[in-house]
This record gives structure tokens, C-alpha cells and sequence, in this order.
């Protein structure tokens, strides 16, 4: 298999391109590593553990994406689990309980997954296409979340939720532990049981999928359900790394981020093959590039501007069609419907 | 009613050639159209009638060639511009816009306007004025497209043509989806439009309807022209076997495969009873024993796929049951029918078939992956073994199980789609249309794939469209015309009887 | 004879009537006219933009831009005015035309290139953003004349109420988006073009140009909104509207516009922004709520209309004359 048409070929190399560039322009900032306490500091280590929410929602938006669906909803369930571990939390007796601790995780985990639910249902019992279907959660979700909050910052104290966001295991962040044990979790579920073929086949032909006896409804919730997962697990990281829940700005727009991330790592939009690892560096690759033009001195909400790059040129690429599309036109420029009309033969 | 010989032809298409990557759709195609006629455009698949249309109406560029309108050549580059011409088109989906109001759709491109304001109260008068005079239909043109059936869709479509004063309408498979009635509706409007100096081009699969209705009949086959005839003068059985390609002299009667002694009775499996599906098959009744080779035979849109697809529950019939023997459970879809060990082999591989990203060994233990559920994965080395085995065994090429499907052949690709169902060794195989595409020495392979089969005790319901392999493997035929079961065939079965049982008349 | 066509239109007038009706009757002085033109002057801006984006919903697409190009064309007015002294008789017009031609680029795109347009005008979205930050990460206050009495005239109305020049704008693309969908070839079109694309290349309707025209005047309606929104805040500053395009979006599907294309109604969408409107001033007036209600109760809103809508085109799929 020739390197470049690998998979992870353009996704590594971008990551590199980054990388490298950060090696010539701030070697010191950018590659210092100081060990402190025990603990690991340094901007490699930044990157992971402030790109870890944006990691899970990904993890979690491959799948969807890969029955041709997508979930808007992510930033809302976001804001929403925050809100809920930290209200739960902030109405105990003693905060740094471990039974208060388990029990707003449960919760928050058990209210996102409802939401998975409910999402799942409306795209494959009810049939309403996924981007509307998750509007909805998007649009209402944001007011549930300042809901539970009241509409204040709910700000909790305690050590022991602080820890999943900010605590260390073995000198790193602890966010970087939930993030691999995730993601081992979502290779396991769908390399090791028959899961990934069905969401593969399902995204690529529903139609063929069905004929073949696989049962799109359970697949379909399935995905639902765990992208709504890996949206709680994200948003208690980052309500816990600041200690508060803001049913506001928690987890804005981080459905564009993700579905970036997707895209960039090889997943296309339109379903079938996914990509676990190249969504995760696709991730990096965000957090990296916003980190770096931080580094940079520019202003950040530049990156903006570079992200909307990013997806038209990988959207470009991505679609063959994009090249095909260019030589098909010109050798068909004076026959305008030959290209659009369903050929058959 | 003047035949039209000592006038000039209003169309005249000579020399026509059209090809795509790796098909030549047309060869050196003529035709013409006389106006005041209708003229019906025949051919099994592949035979290039639906290219020559869309070249027609301006969707596909001709390599090479000539059309003439009226005594001028024309050049027509987009669906615009045939109409400009005078070529209108039905479509057999009726390519109009449902959402759109009746009255909209005959006009829309061309509403009236005063000022650049679309005047609607006369646009509504015009339309129910046209359909009521020209096609004596009265309907209330304020309501949506969608709000009426098929039939007056059609209608409306020609409405559209008539509007445009077109010279040439173009109906594409105008009868698949009407009952009777309406069929006869549609040829009384055709027959008065045919007054009207109208040159109507009629493309069916209906033979019957074809006799009723056209004056003359062009036959392509293969992307090229076989020739032209007057309906009157053309016996059914020639019309078979001219689209078919089989000149009736030439028909031998090659050895059936399978060996004697056939023909011992057979222990019932599963039994359609009075199953239909409006637009689709009339309801018939059809057993299927054990180990028996049943074909469905017939010309393309017979019905054959549509019969087929219900014994797998892949559609939904309308009326009658389907009956399995050694089970209470009905087959109303597709796991269904896969627990009650059916398998389905569609006829349209691509879009039903192959899952095209994903590796020949993903798409071979598909079904059986889907049988055992997602959490009892089949372990990689099992899968490579299954691979492997029938890789071998059907002759898969290239012989690589990570080879992505949609890199492979059509022929392969078949391939793999029956390894897919094989593996699943169910009780009852429906191929249709196993052999499309595929080279000769696969042809054969999979012919003696299907004898040995169901030697070994496996059903297997065949649609193909190439008589000589439906008389070889088959111990019945089941005879398809115009969407209704005609005739069962059994013992004595050559290929000159089977076309006859086609033709009918 | 009713026509099935107006029930989505009807459901949608009947539930804003509702709601005023409700909200008269639980606080006192807000059954009056004035609580209306509020409405209106509040959301003007909202109301032009829903009605571009009543256009995009029709052929089956979407655009998420319009709440950027809202906001970048509130600073580049307001960087253009403020600290380079263009004349405002200049710069509107060049926002108009800045606002279309991004719209046709994104046109251009979603056609030639076939990428969704959920996709393009995503990327339009940060884009825009991110040009607005480029210009300037503060806000810009503009206190140019011309803007100041565009923003504080008020035409009054016989009996006492009145509204905002701004609400006269958005009445007059109102009606313009109703003139251009059901009186003009272009209007037809489009309506064409969302029921089926397909059908209309087939009967010869130009799609590339419709199409394109629809994101266009997406685009201009977008930058008309953001002079609109000039007014009303007086500032250019990034964060403007923020989210807009939910809200549009939300107004066009209670408004009745089919997400899937083909139907659509400005007349719809109209109300769709009253409703919005109207929900905000209950909770204004309540008090005691939060905002946030508002943002569930327009989801609960939206969950109903698209369950409706689904039910409506699958009974549509069965019921034949």
C-alpha cells in the first residue's frame, strides 16, 4: 500500500506541517516539557488536556457521522451534563463526598444518554432527517441546561470532581486517562463485535444493508446513544476543570469543531468507513493550530477564518467527485444535464 | 388511416453513435418518426432504447451522427432546447414537480406574465382549458401535483408537451404504474393526439399494448438497430425473438445439465397464494418445492424482479399470503425472511447489492454477521477462512479478501454477493438476474453452481432473461407477460416453447 | 373547499394568536398595538434574514451564514464610517453588494462543486466571523449622524403608536419576498427547484442560476439585516447575532416551510418571527422566568412543527384524488 494513499497519510502529515512549524518559530515555549511536583508541564501537555473534551465529542461524532447522520446537539448535552453533575454536587451536604461524586456523575451520564435516545428515536423510528432531527436538541438544549443551572454559574468545591478535569494520575493529566479509555472503549465496541460493519455498511447503502438482514433502527440508536455519551463525559472534563457549570457557553460550538475533526481525519460526510484514530488527530490538530496562532500573538478568533479554510479544502479533497467533477465538466460543458440526470442503463 | 409511407419522416436519427467508459450504448442507431403516428421503440436491456431518448431530449451528447427535425438538422444540447424544438418527454417517473400546482407544472418557464408579474387567474384558465379540450380531462388545476394519481400526473405531463407545441412526444414506459382503465384512457388521448398530426414515440415492454396501439415498431438490441417493421405485419413470436436474439431457426435444443429423472414430485417449501402488488405483479400463486429450480422467465419488465423480490419480502405485497411449510412465521421483510433461511441475490448489485467501501471479505460474511447479531462477531481468522474458501470456490478475481469490492468487476462483484448468501446455506437461493455482465465461463460456473445446489437439496428461484440457461437449469418455468403469470412449464421444455409462452397472441 | 396547503400557515397564525391572546390576558397593558410594533422593531432584522432564509429552505438547502455576514457587515459599516469617514450613502450600498457576492460565492460553490451546503455556509460562517475579528476585536460605536437618526426616528402611526424606519424595511422585503415567490418566474423556480431538482433540469428550468439567485439574495438579505442591526445597536462588533441563524431557521420551519423544500411560505415566516417575539415578551413581562425558556419553549415549537410536517407528507404519500 503506497504511503500517501494511507488513510492517516494527510491527517499525520497535517499534524506535522504544525508541528514543525512550531519547532522553527517558539522551540522553547512550544516543545519545554518541566517536571514539577511530579507533574508534567508544559504546552505538548496543554494540548492534550485542554483538547480532551474536543477529543470525546469527536470520538463520539465519528459514528454518527458514519451512518451518513450528524448530531448538533453535542454543544447543548455538553452544557447540560456539566450542569447536572455540578447542581447535584453543589446541593450535598459535604461536597467532596464520593457517594455525592458518583451519584451527579450518574446522573449527568444518565440525562445524556436519554438525550442519545431521543435523538436515535426521531432519526430512525420517526424518520426525520439528522440535521433537523438534532437541531432540535441543539436549539431547546441550551435552555434546559439554564434550566438546571437557574441561569446562574453553579460553582461547586470540591477536590474530588475537580480531579476529573484538573487532577494528575502519574504525573499527567487525568482528562488524558478518560480520553484513551474512551477511545479504547469505542475501538473495542466497534472492531471487536460485529458493531463497526453494520455502522459501515448501514452509512455506505442503507438500502443494501437492509437487504441484507442487518437492522438499521438498533444501529442507528446505537450511535445516538454514544455520541450523547462521550458529549457528558466531555462536558463533566471541562465543568470540572473550572470547578462550575455555565449552561451558556459550556461546549459552543463544539459540534462544528468535532465535525471538523471527523472530516480532516478521514471520515467522510456522507457515511461508511470511519476513522477513529484520524478523528482523534484531526482533534489534536485543531487544538493544535488554535494553541499555535495563540502562540503566534494573533489575535485568536483568527482561527476562525483559518478553519473555514480547513473545511472547504478538505471538503475539496475529499470529494473525488471534486476532481472528476472538474474533467467530467469540461469534457461535458455544452451538455449541462448529462451530468445531473440519473443515468440508466 | 394513411400509413404515412409517401410522407417524410418528421424525425429522422441516422448514424447514431454513443459510448461511456467501457459501453457502447449506441451503435449506429437509425430511426424515424412519421408524424400522425405512434411508433413503438422496443428492446430487452441494454438495448440502448433509454440512450436514444436521452439523446432525444438533449441530456447526452452523440458522438457521431445526424438528427433531423423536420427536414432541418438539429443540434439539441439541453432538455431547454428540445423543447425548443418541439420534443417533449413523459417520463416513466413523470419528471414533474409535485410540490407545484397542476396548472404550474404545464406552465411553469413559461407562465404568463404582464410586466414581469405572473398572472395566475389566466394561467389556471389556460390549463383547465387545454386539458379539458385536448385530453378531456376535467380537473381542478389549483391543486397540487401530488394530490392526484400516476394517471393524471401522465396526463398533466402531456398537458405540459402540448402546451409547448410540441411535434414529437416522446412516452417512456407511460403504463407501468396504471391500471386498465387507465391505460385505455391514455390511448384514447393518444390515438386523438395521433389525429392531431402529433408523432408519438412509445416506449413499453407490454406487448400486448404495443399491438393495440402502434402502427410501427423499431427493435434495438445491444445498442444497435435491428430493424423497423409495421405492427401489422410483425408476428408476436418474431418480436421475441428478435429482441431476445434468438433467430427461431437457429434454436437448437441444448442438453439439460442437470441429468434425467427430474421430474419426481417435489416436497412443498414455500407457496405464493393469490400474492400481488399494485403496479407491480398481478396476484398469482406459485409453489416452490425442495430442491427444485423454478425460473421466472419473460421479457424485462414482466414482472419477473417484482415476483421475485416478494418471496423475500423485500417489498410488500398488497394482497394474498406467502406460505412457508416448515414454519408459523410470515416473511413480511427482509430478516424475516432470512431467519426462515431465504436469500436474495438482487438484480441491481450496485445499489442494492455490494456495500462498495467496504473489503470482499466484509461484504461476503455480511449476511451471516447480520444473522448472529452484533455482539457474536465472527472471529477475523473464521472470516479469513470463509474468505478464502469462497474466493476459490467461485472463482474470485483478484483473489484478495482486502481488495475494496467496488475495484472489482461486475462479474466479481456477482460474485461475491453470492458467496454472501451461500455462506448463510439457506433453504431457498432467488437470484435474479445471476448472470448479467459476467463473462462466459462464469456464466457456467454459476449455471453448475445452481444444478448442484439444489441437487443437494437447496431451492433456488432464477429470473434471468437468457432462455438458453433458464432451459438448462430449470425443472419449471414460470412464464411472465406484461406483469401477469401466464403459463407453468414442466418437462418438454425447448427454448422455441418457452418463447412462445412469452409471446403469447 | 380547504386547502391542505394553508393548514401549516393557519396552525401557525392560530398559535401566535394564542399566545398574544394568553399573554393579554395574564399581564395588564399588553394587549395593545404597541406590544406588536415592538415585536417588530425588536426583530426586524430577524425578519429580513428569515426571509432570505425562507428562499435557501425552499430548494432544499440551508444557510448558516447569515448571522456572520450580519455581523461582519456591522463592522465593516461601522469601521468604514467611524474611522475612515466613507460617506454612509457609500458604504450601504457596498455592504449590500459585499453581502450578495458572498452569497453567490457560497452559490457558486454548493452547485458547481456539489458539496452540501450545510458544509459551505458553515465555513461561510467562520469565515465571516473570523473577518470580523480581523478587523477589529472591540466594538465599534458609531455615532454618524445619518445612523443615529435612522435609529431613534420613530413614524407614528394613527392612534398613537409607532415604529422604527427599520420595521418599515423589513415590511417592505416581506412583501417583496412574497411578490418575488408567487408572482415572478424566478419565485416559481425556486419552488420548482426544492420539489424536485431533477424534475425541473428535465422540463428545462435553469437550476444553476436559480439556485445561485437563491443564496444571493440570502446573502443581501443578510447584509440588509446587518444595516438594519446598525441601527438598532449602533456599533460594529463581532459578537453580534451570534446564533442568529438558529433562530431564522427556527421562524421559517413554525412558519411552515418544509425543511425538505418544495413548500414554503413568507406569510409563514412572517409569524414564525412574531411567535418568537412573542414568546420573548411573555417572559420579559413575566419577570420572574429567565430567558432561557424561550429557547425551549422554540425547541418544544420546532420538535411539533417538524413531527407535523412528517405526518403531513406521509399521509401526503397515501391520500391521492
Amino acid at each position: 500500500m503506497r504511503i500517501h494513499k494511507h488513510h492517516l497519510f494527510w491527517p499525520l502529515a497535517m499534524l506535522a506541517a504544525l508541528l514543525l512549524f512550531n519547532l522553527f518559530y517558539a522551540p522553547e515555549d512550544f516543545y519545554t516539557i518541566q517536571v514539577r511536583n511530579g507533574h508534567l508541564y508544559g504546552t505538548l501537555i496543554d494540548i492534550l488536556n485542554f483538547g480532551a473534551p474536543l477529543i470525546l465529542v469527536a470520538i463520539g461524532m465519528t459514528v454518527v457521522i458514519a451512518t451518513g447522520g450528524i448530531d448538533l446537539s453535542v454543544g447543548s448535552v455538553v452544557a447540560i451534563s456539566g450542569a447536572m453533575a455540578c447542581l447535584t454536587i453543589s446541593k450535598g451536604a459535604d461536597q467532596d463526598a464520593i457517594g455525592l461524586l458518583v451519584e451527579a456523575i450518574a446522573l449527568s451520564i444518565g440525562i445524556a444518554l436519554l438525550l442519545g435516545l431521543w435523538n436515535g428515536l426521531l432519526v430512525s423510528v420517526i424518520g426525520i432527517q439528522p440535521i433537523i432531527a438534532t437541531l432540535i436538541l441543539m436549539v431547546a438544549g441550551r435552555g434546559i441546561a439554564q434550566l438546571i443551572t437557574s441561569g446562574q454559574i453553579i460553582t461547586v468545591m470540591s477536590d474530588r470532581y475537580g480531579y476529573i478535569g484538573s487532577g494528575s494520575l502519574l504525573g499527567l493529566p487525568f482528562s488524558i486517562f478518560i480520553v484513551v479509555a474512551v477511545f479504547a472503549v469505542a475501538v473495542l465496541l466497534t472492531r471487536r463485535t460485529a458493531l463497526g460493519l453494520f455502522i459501515e455498511s448501514v452509512g455506505r447503502n442503507p438500502s443494501a444493508s437492509r437487504l441484507a438482514g442487518i437492522r438499521s433502527r438498533y444501529v442507528l440508536i446505537a450511535v445516538y446513544l454514544f455520541c450523547g455519551l462521550c458529549a457528558a463525559i466531555a462536558g463533566l472534563i471541562l465543568s470540572s476543570n473550572v470547578s462550575s457549570a455555565d449552561g451558556n457557553n459550556a461546549g459552543l460550538w463544539y459540534e462544528l469543531d468535532a465535525i471538523l475533526a471527523v472530516v480532516i481525519g478521514g471520515t467522510s460526510l456522507t457515511g461508511g468507513r470511519f476513522y477513529l484514530t484520524g478523528t482523534v488527530i484531526g482533534a489534536l490538530i485543531i487544538q493544535t493550530l488554535t494553541t499555535t496562532i495563540y502562540m503566534i500573538g494573533v489575535p485568536p478568533e483568527i482561527t476562525l477564518v483559518v478553519k473555514a479554510f480547513v473545511v472547504l479544502v478538505v471538503c475539496l479533497i475529499q470529494s473525488e467527485t471534486f476532481r472528476k467533477t472538474l474533467v467530467q465538466r469540461w469534457q461535458t460543458r455544452r451538455y449541462p444535464a448529462e451530468r445531473e440526470v440519473a443515468k440508466h442503463v | 388511416m394513411s400509413t404515412g409511407q409517401e410522407r417524410e419522416p418528421y424525425l429522422q436519427m441516422s448514424g447514431i453513435y454513443k459510448h461511456f467508459p467501457g459501453v457502447k450504448a449506441l451503435n449506429d442507431v437509425s430511426f424515424r418518426l412519421f408524424p400522425g403516428e405512434v411508433h413503438a421503440l422496443m428492446g430487452e436491456n441494454g438495448a440502448g432504447k433509454s440512450t436514444l431518448i436521452k439523446v432525444l431530449t438533449g441530456v447526452y451528447s452523440i458522438d457521431q451522427g445526424t438528427v433531423t427535425l423536420g427536414g432541418r438538422d438539429v443540434a439539441i444540447h439541453s432538455p431547454l432546447e428540445a423543447q425548443a424544438a418541439g420534443i417533449s418527454t413523459v417520463y416513466q417517473e413523470v419528471n414533474l414537480c409535485p410540490n407545484l400546482t397542476v396548472a404550474e407544472n404545464i406552465f411553469i418557464g413559461r407562465e404568463p406574465r404582464r410586466f414581469g408579474r405572473i398572472l395566475w387567474k389566466e394561467m389556471n384558465r389556460k390549463a383547465e382549458q387545454l386539458l379539458r379540450d385536448r385530453l378531456q380531462l376535467s380537473i381542478d388545476v389549483t391543486q397540487p401535483l401530488y394530490m392526484y394519481s400516476v394517471a393524471i400526473q401522465q396526463l398533466v405531463a402531456i398537458a405540459r408537451a402540448l402546451n409547448i407545441s410540441a411535434k414529437v412526444l416522446i412516452l417512456d414506459e407511460p403504463t407501468s404504474s396504471l391500471d386498465r382503465n387507465e391505460v385505455e384512457q391514455l390511448f384514447k388521448i393518444m390515438r386523438k393526439l395521433k389525429e392531431d398530426g402529433l408523432a408519438i414515440l412509445f416506449v413499453t415492454h407490454f406487448l400486448d399494448q404495443v399491438y393495440e396501439i402502434s402502427e410501427r415498431i423499431t427493435i434495438l438490441r445491444n445498442g444497435e438497430f435491428v430493424g423497423e417493421y409495421e405492427a401489422a405485419q410483425l408476428p408476436r413470436i418474431e418480436l421475441v425473438s428478435k429482441m431476445i436474439g434468438k433467430e427461431l431457426e437457429l434454436l437448437g435444443e441444448l442438453p439439460r445439465a442437470g441429468g434425467e429423472g427430474r421430474a419426481e414430485a417435489k416436497e412443498s417449501l414455500i407457496e405464493a397464494v393469490g400474492l400481488g402488488r399494485k403496479g407491480a405483479i398481478e396476484p398469482f400463486d406459485l409453489l416452490i418445492g425442495k430442491g427444485e429450480v423454478v425460473s421466472l422467465a419473460g421479457l424485462l419488465g414482466s414482472g419477473r424482479t417484482e415476483m421475485a423480490r416478494l418471496f423475500f419480502g423485500a417489498d410488500r405485497p398488497d394482497q394474498g399470503q406467502l406460505l412457508l411449510k416448515d414454519s408459523q412465521g410470515g416473511v413480511h421483510s427482509p430478516r424475516q425472511a432470512i431467519d426462515a433461511g431465504i436469500a436474495f441475490c438482487p438484480e441491481n448489485r450496485k445499489t442494492e447489492g455490494i456495500i462498495d467501501d467496504l473489503t470482499v471479505r466484509e461484504n461476503i460474511v455480511l449476511a451471516m454477521q447480520a444473522t448472529r447479531g452484533w455482539m457474536r462477531r465472527i472471529p477475523r481468522k473464521r472470516q479469513d477462512e470463509i474468505a478464502e474458501q469462497y474466493i476459490k470456490a467461485l472463482n474470485i478475481n483478484p483473489p484478495n479478501p482486502e481488495h475494496l469490492v467496488k475495484n472489482l468487476s461486475g462479474g466479481n462483484q456477482q460474485k461475491v454477493i453470492l458467496a454472501r448468501w451461500l455462506i448463510t446455506q439457506p433453504k431457498l437461493l432467488i437470484l435474479d438476474e445471476p448472470t448479467r455482465g459476467i463473462d462466459v465461463g462464469a456464466k457456467a460456473e454459476i449455471q453448475k453452481l445452481v444444478l448442484s445446489l439444489s441437487q443437494r437439496g437447496m431451492s433456488v428461484l432464477f429470473v434471468s432473461s437468457e432462455l438458453e440457461e433458464v432451459v438448462r437449469v430449470s425443472d419449471r418455468i414460470v412464464v411472465l407477460r406484461d406483469r401477469k403469470k401466464v403459463k407453468e412449464m414442466q418437462d418438454d421444455i425447448g427454448q422455441q416453447q418457452v418463447m412462445q409462452a412469452i409471446a403469447g397472441g | 373547499m380547504f386547502k391542505q396547503k394553508y393548514l401549516s400557515i393557519a396552525v401557525t397564525v392560530f398559535l401566535f394568536a394564542v399566545m398574544f391572546l394568553a399573554g393579554s390576558f395574564r399581564y395588564t397593558g399588553f394587549f395593545s398595538l404597541q406590544v406588536i410594533l415592538n415585536l417588530l422593531i425588536d426583530n426586524a432584522f430577524l425578519l429580513i434574514v428569515a426571509v432570505g432564509m425562507t428562499f435557501v429552505i425552499v430548494t432544499g438547502g440551508i444557510d448558516l451564514s447569515v448571522g456572520s455576514v450580519i455581523a461582519l457587515t456591522t463592522m465593516m459599516s461601522a469601521t468604514l464610517v467611524q474611522e475612515h469617514g466613507w460617506p454612509p450613502a457609500v458604504v450601504i450600498p457596498l455592504m449590500l453588494a459585499i453581502g450578495s457576492l458572498f452569497g453567490w460565492v457560497m452559490g457558486a460553490i454548493i452547485h458547481y462543486f456539489k458539496i452540501q451546503p450545510f458544509i459551505v455556509t458553515l465555513a461561510g460562517m467562520f469565515l465571516a466571523r473570523g473577518l470580523c475579528y480581523v478587523i477589529s476585536i472591540n466594538t465599534i460605536t458609531i455615532d454618524d449622524p445619518f445612523y443615529t437618526k435612522m435609529a431613534q426616528t420613530k413614524i407614528h402611526l394613527p392612534g398613537g403608536s409607532f415604529v422604527s424606519i427599520s420595521v418599515i424595511i423589513a415590511l417592505v422585503v416581506v412583501a417583496a419576498g412574497i411578490y418575488i415567490a408567487h408572482y415572478t418566474r424566478l419565485g416559481r423556480n425556486i419552488y420548482a427547484l426544492g420539489g424536485s431538482e431533477q424534475s425541473a433540469l428535465l422540463m428545462g428550468l435553469p437550476v444553476a442560476r436559480t439556485k445561485i439567485a437563491v443564496y444571493t439574495l440570502s446573502g443581501f438579505c443578510s447584509a440588509l439585516a446587518g444595516i438594519v442591526f446598525t441601527f438598532y445597536m449602533l456599533s460594529g462588533y463581532g459578537l453580534h447575532a451570534m446564533g442568529l441563524e438558529l433562530d431564522a431557521i427556527a421562524s421559517v420551519v413554525i412558519g411552515g416551510t418544509l425543511l425538505t423544500g418544495g413548500v414554503g411560505y413568507i406569510f409563514g415566516t412572517f409569524f414564525g418571527v412574531l411567535i418568537q417575539g412573542v414568546i420573548q415578551t411573555i417572559i420579559s413581562f413575566e419577570g420572574t422566568l429567565s430567558s432561557w425558556w424561550t429557547k425551549i419553549v422554540i425547541g418544544l415549537l420546532l420538535f411539533l412543527f417538524i413531527l407535523f410536517q412528517r405526518v403531513l407528507s406521509a399521509r401526503q404519500a397515501t391520500q391521492k384524488l
